[in-house]
């Protein structure tokens, strides 16, 4: 074995670089954006309420994905398991120990940042490849882990659980779904303004330097192994929220709604909504929710096919996804406004 | 002590595939640096092609060796086509990719034959072998194969000056280019072969575990659990990592209480982790150092 064989070549980086810039939307976007959300409830049915509900705290957990690897360059196949554990605890605490819904998605999130920080640990010797891997192991491993017997007794097993939905507070007649969808919309509004702060604060831009060049930023003096381990935690507690919030929006969790399908599909938004373009999180969720709905309408089990086949064309066309769409569309507003 | 013969020689045989799995998995790794996540769909694939063939009234071994050349060239073909224009992306491109290839395979085999569960034969029948209790002769006929496919391996890269280029190709790719190695179809080599390994896995444990589109989830891990014990840059490693991991599967599952069929993905879980965290190069691989 010569020397050259042990250097790995340069330029091998994990993700591709965003400029933090490009991260978020315009104020005058995101008015727009937040007034549709906040309108479009009042004129729709209460199953599509529910989809946008659904639509919602699944662009959540597309969001913290996209923090981890978006932001700190770090890969995750395992979302689908820090999901589950925040779907578990806050349809234990709700059912076996009539916590209310509101108090639980907090200890959903606090526990589930420390099940990241501490998965984040063995994750932090681990990189690009390594990490996908190990995390991939962890989302494969979780189903079997819930359906422990001697969690049994509070998890239901095998069978999972049915969650109560809860009534809309102060006598406001308002549907169950109409009311839980603008709960969820509260929470996501929420998470995203800490999530952009985040992002633009001290922590954020280590975690970008973290990603961009990781032995720069340890040469100046960003504790790499902490804001490795912090991306991880931070973006487990938010998918544990986001699961806490499907536990409550479906009425029921079970083992296997845990897979790592759903892993894959998180990250799959992700990819279609553009790595490190926040706002893209609820466009990617729209991508997951949407088109197996209208696949498994051609022929069951077509969904993964069409899956796999959009995904290769993302990466092939548009590489950065929604986000690049996005500023394509801008590009030629601009041109056709100066005509 | 008869017991712990008994699981030793299962885990043996068991080992064997996983092994099998490893040795794909890291021959892909080394020809391209990134895991193949969908390495275990494709060998689904190619089990159901040759559960199909012996449908149609072919011969097992034809079927097995027809299926052996259609997973080699489909392996070529899925690196030519889709991902040699990746080669320069970044990692979370080419983990998209072999994510993108996992789901088309596994639904696409759901849809051509169904999710039911269907038996698979075996050539070697499941007497016990040799007259003893402890395995049966399919489990004898698994080592056997791997035992061949390994041998044929080593003579293939140490003896031949096609096994000679692959290595260099997968060492140094600069320099084996100037010494007129086409490096680029080294790779999509290592990637029919890699297939071909992979279906001979899927083949062999076909007849345990029973055919269906998710057949190779739980190999698949133990296959990346076994390569990384073993070292992901070393194919011998990854035959060694293969067999301990299937020892230690079944030993575990016999004498730790608690620990029955339903903990086995969670050990495989455990064991990654595990040896990336206390010796991340794994028993044979070599530390990889990098340039700043």
């Amino acid at each position: 074995m010569s020397a050259a064989e042990e250097v790995v070549a340069e330029g091998n980086e994990a993700v591709e670089a965003v400029p933090k810039r490009a991260m978020t939307l315009g104020t005058g976007t995101s008015l727009v954006v937040l007034l549709l959300l906040i309108a479009v409830p009042l004129f729709a049915k209460n199953f599509v309420i529910f989809q946008l509900t659904q639509l919602l705290y699944l662009g959540l957990a597309v969001l913290a994905l996209n923090i981890l690897t978006g932001g700190s360059g770090q890969f995750s196949l395992g979302q689908s398991a820090f999901y589950g554990i925040g779907a578990y605890v806050t349809a234990v605490m709700m059912e076996q120990f009539n916590v209310p819904y509101f108090l639980c998605l907090p200890v959903a999130g606090v526990l589930c940042f420390g099940a990241g920080f501490l998965f984040g640990q063995p994750a932090l010797r681990l990189s690009g490849v390594y990490l996908a891997l190990a995390t991939f192991a962890l989302a494969t491993a979780m189903p079997q882990l819930l359906k422990l017997n001697f969690l049994e007794h509070w998890t239901g097993g095998v069978q999972g659980l049915v969650v109560t939905k809860p009534d809309a507070p102060f006598g406001l007649k308002m549907s169950q779904d109409m009311w839980l969808y603008y709960f969820t919309l509260v929470v996501v509004l929420m998470i995203y303004v800490f999530s952009v702060n985040l992002l633009r604060s001290r922590s954020g831009r280590a975690f970008m330097a973290i990603r961009d060049n990781e032995i720069a930023a340890s040469a100046m003096g960003v504790n790499v192994a902490l804001y490795k381990t912090l991306a991880f935690g931070v973006s487990a507690g938010i998918t544990g929220v986001a699961g806490g919030l499907s536990a409550i929006a479906v009425q029921f969790v079970a083992p296997d709604s845990f897979t790592i399908t759903l892993a894959i599909q998180l990250f799959l938004g992700m990819v279609v909504g553009g790595v490190g373009w926040l706002p893209g999180s609820i466009i990617g969720a729209a991508f997951i929710i949407f088109v197996p709905n209208i696949a498994e309408g051609i022929s069951k089990g077509l969904s993964g096919a069409v899956f796999g086949v959009l995904l290769f064309l993302v990466i092939y066309l548009v590489p950065h996804g929604a986000r690049q769409v996005a500023i394509l569309g801008q590009q030629l507003a601009g041109r056709l406004r100066k005509n | 002590m008869e017991l712990f013969t008994n699981q030793v020689l299962a885990g043996i045989a068991t080992g064997a595939i996983y092994a099998c799995m490893a040795l794909a998995v890291v021959m892909i790794y080394q020809a391209i640096d990134h895991l193949n996540f969908a390495q275990g769909e494709m060998a689904m694939f190619s089990t159901f092609i040759s559960w199909q063939l012996i449908q149609w009234g072919v011969p097992y071994w034809g079927a097995f060796i027809i299926t052996l050349a259609f997973s080699f060239v489909a392996g070529i073909a899925i690196e030519r086509i889709l991902f040699k224009p990746l080669a320069k992306a970044p990692v979370l491109t080419n983990v998209a990719g072999f994510i993108a290839l996992f789901a088309i395979i596994n639904s696409s085999a759901g849809l051509i034959w169904d999710f039911t569960i269907k038996q698979y034969p075996t050539p070697f029948g499941s007497a016990p072998f040799l007259g003893s209790q402890l395995i049966s002769t399919h489990q004898a006929g698994m080592i056997g194969v791997t035992v061949l496919l390994l041998l044929g391996l080593y003579f293939f890269f140490q003896y031949t000056r096609i096994g000679l280029a692959m290595r260099a190709a997968a060492s140094v790719p600069e320099s084996a280019r100037l010494v007129g190695i086409n490096t680029s179809w080294m790779i999509a080599l290592g990637w029919g072969m890699a297939t071909a390994i992979g279906s001979i896995a899927g083949m062999l444990i076909a007849p345990v575990v029973f055919l269906e589109p998710n057949m190779m989830g739980g190999v698949l891990i133990y296959g990346f659990a076994a390569a990384v014990l073993g070292g992901l840059t070393s194919p011998f490693g990854a035959v060694v990592g293969g067999f301990l991991v299937g020892i230690f599967e079944n030993l575990a599952g016999t004498y730790i209480p608690g620990v029955g069929n339903e903990l086995k993905l969670p050990i495989a879980l455990a064991l990654i982790i595990s040896v990336l965290v206390v010796k991340p190069a794994g028993l044979f691989g070599r530390h990889i150092v990098k340039r700043v």
